[in-house]
């Protein structure tokens, strides 16, 4: 929360941040400053306002709870059976075997059930694909163009969607990275969400995560634009668009960093390479759908010749043919159990994926790309667990569940903040009426920074959108 | 190819929603079950498999698929789903499309599906998509156990789009059609010279003229709970039809209907968003709330990567026994689960006596497995169908051996077999 003042009020001194943005809001000031004199720009990072549709999000008040007896997964891999986890404040603020309760705090006995983590998935169009999946509510790929780092994701986002409240009612999702689609080769800004309804998109974005650059190789940009007889038609034309964007970026960011240190003439805006420059920075995650292994490994050199960093291959069926590789660019893999074959790219799929990817020390995760598998990642790693096992590989249920938060909290730059029960983190907690990695098993409670915003004993702790307010069905378990 | 084979010392599961039996054995002669149950007697020389106390259950009767006719969906050439330019729809038959050797049965294989229900689907110009067949997962050139098994329709909002753009042009083009098979039932001559400008060639006439008269099964895709009503309605208008809902979203609203009409359901397990306005009432409850009403329910894959991962049955059976722990919600016990994706789906195709369970007389798919087969994890140890025993290996675990370890050795990957 802090923080999100703290870029309110940075934003609010830049006076140009709601402004249209053509010239930097500290070089009112600062160019008359510089007739003259010693040459100085309004600063690093601060030639133009970074953070122009600021978060909102507050979390819900919650009351200090402390659930007992009961197995934990703390999502970095430990475990604690018949432990104790203590959060009040919106903030994890013990963990252990067992912990006494305070006066006014909230217990809840756990006695067969499992505390984990809200799980985390770095791949959902949610609200841009919102259902109904009518044409006037698809808003996910700004298919006119191959190259389009200009648009954001965030501004197609449906906050009515009902997927949401699906993903935190049957799969305790309590965090969302919500991605254009993989039409273009630069697909655009993504945007972190708390999975917690809200009347605006502000209203759901997580404060302070950092902002993703969609990319995708591979099928989908060569199919959408040589249908139309236009690069990219191939593979090579995919790479050949990608760098000479890249180089154009490079570029920009020459400019603008010259400007922000020494001053002068402001280079022209250009919302497209705000966002390149911004991952070249490193201050923007690139998210980079792509299915084979042989475009990976061609997509990881770029990022070296360009500057940048792959934060996380989505997809990524054929990661585990190049784990070695992967591990030894530091970047992950996000991927799904057993989707596979439904077009050429997705042809080589095996449901030891996960496996091979951790047993070879490579970043790994689970993600859904899906409005139902959102709703069971849990039992999509369940089933690569036990892919693993019955390989040999033996992975602990508690190191699995890396897989759900920890992991796709890293890729996304969020770990300080959650992806697992440490402390200090955010109460993003699930308590499950079972073992989590079983069919049986569904979601008992989630709370989101502390506040209970689902109850399977409770109704009035269901969501309920405005889409399916007065409809048929309204208000039902789903 | 030898096709008895005994099966024992099993936890044994009928598939037809009777609990499971400790020391359980099934006997599979001459490729159909002869017995299956407590105190069975193995007849001499028969080849035994002691299951060592495992679950022993028929293969899963996949409710709705299209295995077989479609290699890779998004490479045109390999995909025999439907055909948009085709001049016949009702004709279609997809038997002679279906493929043994194609990915998707070997990995459903693997995973226990022994049997599918294969449809085609619906192209512009008409709401019949054709003739859906019924095979068998085996090992080998013969997939098709019954051909021209049923009639694939389209009603609701793709039935609309495809008879021209509403739900009364598909109504008028239905009863259109049923009156035109009376003519064609009172002179068939007069359909020869039909050209491809005619509502119904005498090929589509001939594929139609059994569902009319009963012979062969309806089956309607349907959302919408006031959409299921209308074909209702024109089930008591044409009684002989064997109307079976595929879908069935909003049916649990209407359950009560559509029990009293007697006409079963393939439905999707888990289907609760949303995702169309025929699909407003969408819940996982759908199916158990069906069931409860006394509908015969079997549950499918339906527009739901249907042509890959009928596998995944296993798992939505498990998610409706999981909802039998959330209040409010209306789910299956685990009997009534298993039999949803075996002998319901085969019943609801009026194919229950010779599908879908281990009672005596029906196919000899029988699958042994490691674990619970609606668990997460759990696989066939071994698989039989027709009673001969199956290969669970594919291009998956073919691939998965070759990049256990990733790096190249002596010599490249190419090299390692």
């Amino acid at each position: 929360m802090i923080r999100t003042v703290a870029m309110v009020a940075a934003c609010a001194a830049l006076i140009g941040c709601a402004g249209d943005g053509s010239r930097p809001s500290g070089a009112a000031k600062s160019a008359p400053e510089q007739a003259g004199g010693q040459s100085k720009g309004p600063g690093i990072g601060k030639g133009y306002s970074h953070d122009p549709f600021p978060s909102t999000y507050r979390a819900y008040p919650g009351v200090p709870t402390l659930v007992t007896n009961v197995t934990i997964f703390d999502g970095e891999g430990g475990r604690i059976d018949r432990g104790a986890v203590l959060f009040r404040d919106g903030k994890i603020a013990a963990i252990g075997q067992s912990l006494t309760a305070e006066a006014g705090v909230t217990v809840i006995d756990g006695q067969g059930k499992y505390l984990t983590p809200g799980v985390i998935d770095i791949h959902s169009h949610l609200g841009d694909y919102p259902s109904p999946g009518v044409d006037a509510l698809s808003d996910g790929n700004e298919a006119t163009g191959p190259v389009t780092a200009d648009v954001w994701a965030e501004h197609s986002v449906w906050p009515q969607d009902p997927g949401f409240g699906r993903a935190l009612a049957n799969g305790g999702v309590t965090t969302l990275q919500i991605l254009p689609g993989s039409a273009n080769l630069f697909g655009g800004r993504s945007v972190v969400l708390k999975n917690v309804y809200a009347r605006t998109m502000q209203g759901m974005k997580f404060p302070g995560a950092p902002y993703g650059l969609k990319m995708a190789c591979g099928e989908n940009p060569k199919r959408v634009y040589g249908s139309r007889g236009r690069q990219p038609s191939t593979r090579m034309g995919n790479v050949a668009v990608d760098r000479q964007t890249w180089a154009r970026a490079v570029e920009y960011k020459r400019r603008w960093d010259k400007y922000e240190k020494d001053g002068g003439e402001p280079p022209a805006r250009d919302i497209a390479m705000d966002t390149l420059r911004g991952v070249i920075e490193g201050e923007i995650r690139v998210q980079n759908h792509c299915y084979r292994a042989d475009e990976m490994a061609i997509v990881m050199d770029m990022a070296k010749e360009f500057g940048y960093r792959v934060s996380a291959f989505h997809h990524a069926v054929e990661a585990y043919k190049i784990a070695d590789l992967l591990k030894a660019n530091d970047t992950c893999a996000a991927v799904w159990a057993d989707w596979y074959g439904f077009k050429m790219e997705s042809y080589d799929a095996v449901p030891e994926n996960l496996a091979i990817l951790e047993k070879e020390g490579a970043c790994a995760m689970i993600h859904s790309d899906d409005a139902n598998g959102i709703q069971r990642l849990n039992q999509e790693v369940a089933k690569a667990r036990a892919s693993a096992l019955r390989s040999g590989f033996d992975i602990s249920e508690e190191k699995a569940w890396k897989w759900l938060s920890y992991n796709p909290a890293m890729a996304l730059g969020i770990a300080d903040k959650t992806g697992s029960l440490k402390p200090g983190k955010m109460a993003d907690v699930v308590l499950w009426n079972g073992n989590p990695f079983s069919v049986y098993t569904r979601p008992d409670m989630v709370w989101v920074d502390g506040a209970l915003l689902y109850d399977a004993k409770d109704p009035k702790r269901r969501p309920v959108s405005d889409f399916e307010l007065g409809q048929p069905g309204e208000g039902d378990v789903k | 190819m030898a096709q008895d084979v005994a099966i024992t010392n099993a936890k044994l599961v009928i598939g037809d929603g009777s609990a499971p039996v400790e020391g359980g054995t099934v006997v599979v002669r001459g490729g159909k079950v002869a017995a299956a149950g407590r105190g069975v007697a193995v007849p001499a020389g028969m080849q035994v498999v002691d299951a060592g106390g495992r679950y022993v259950t028929p293969g899963i009767f996949a409710g709705f698929t299209r295995m077989g006719i479609v290699e890779v969906d998004a490479v045109g050439p390999t995909n025999d789903a439907s055909a948009g330019n085709a001049l016949f729809n009702a004709a279609l038959d997809v038997a002679p499309a279906v493929n043994p050797r194609s990915t998707p049965i070997p990995i459903n294989r693997a995973e226990g599906i022994t049997r599918a229900v294969v449809a085609p689907e619906a192209s512009k110009g008409s709401i019949f998509a054709g003739q859906g067949a019924v095979i068998d997962l085996r090992s080998d050139l013969h997939p098709v156990s019954r051909p021209r098994a049923f009639q694939f329709m389209e009603y609701g909002e793709s039935g609309a789009q495809l008879a021209g753009g509403s739900r009364p042009a598909a109504v008028a083009m239905l009863r259109n059609i049923i009156a035109q098979l009376r003519d064609f039932a009172r002179n068939p001559a007069s359909f020869a010279e039909r050209g491809k400008d005619s509502f119904l060639t005498r090929a589509d006439a001939e594929a139609l003229t059994p569902v009319v008269q009963g012979k062969v099964p309806l089956l309607v895709h349907v959302e919408r709970a006031s959409d299921i009503l209308v074909l209702l309605d024109i089930k008591r208008e044409t009684p002989a039809l064997k109307l079976v809902l595929v879908g069935a979203t909003e049916g649990w609203t209407v359950a009560k209907q559509i029990a009293a009409a007697g006409v079963p359901v393939i439905a999707n397990a888990l289907t609760d968003l949303p995702v169309s306005f025929e699909q407003l009432a969408a819940t996982q409850s759908n199916v158990g709330r069906m069931q409860a009403a006394g509908v015969l329910v079997g549950i499918g894959t339906i527009n739901d990567d249907e042509a890959r991962q009928a596998r995944l049955e296993k798992q939505y059976a498990g998610n409706l026994v999981a909802l039998t722990r959330v209040p409010g919600a209306t789910g299956l016990d685990w009997n009534a689960a298993f039999a949803a994706i075996s002998s319901k789906p085969a019943e609801a195709l009026g194919m229950g006596e010779s599908f879908g369970s281990l009672r005596p007389g029906r196919v000899g798919d029988v699958v042994v497995w490691d674990g619970d087969p609606l668990e997460i994890g759990s696989l066939p140890v071994k698989l039989f169908v027709d009673g001969v025993e199956q290969p669970l290996t594919s291009r998956q675990t073919r691939l998965r051996d070759r990049y256990w370890t990733p790096t190249e050795g002596a010599l490249p990957k190419a090299y390692q077999r």
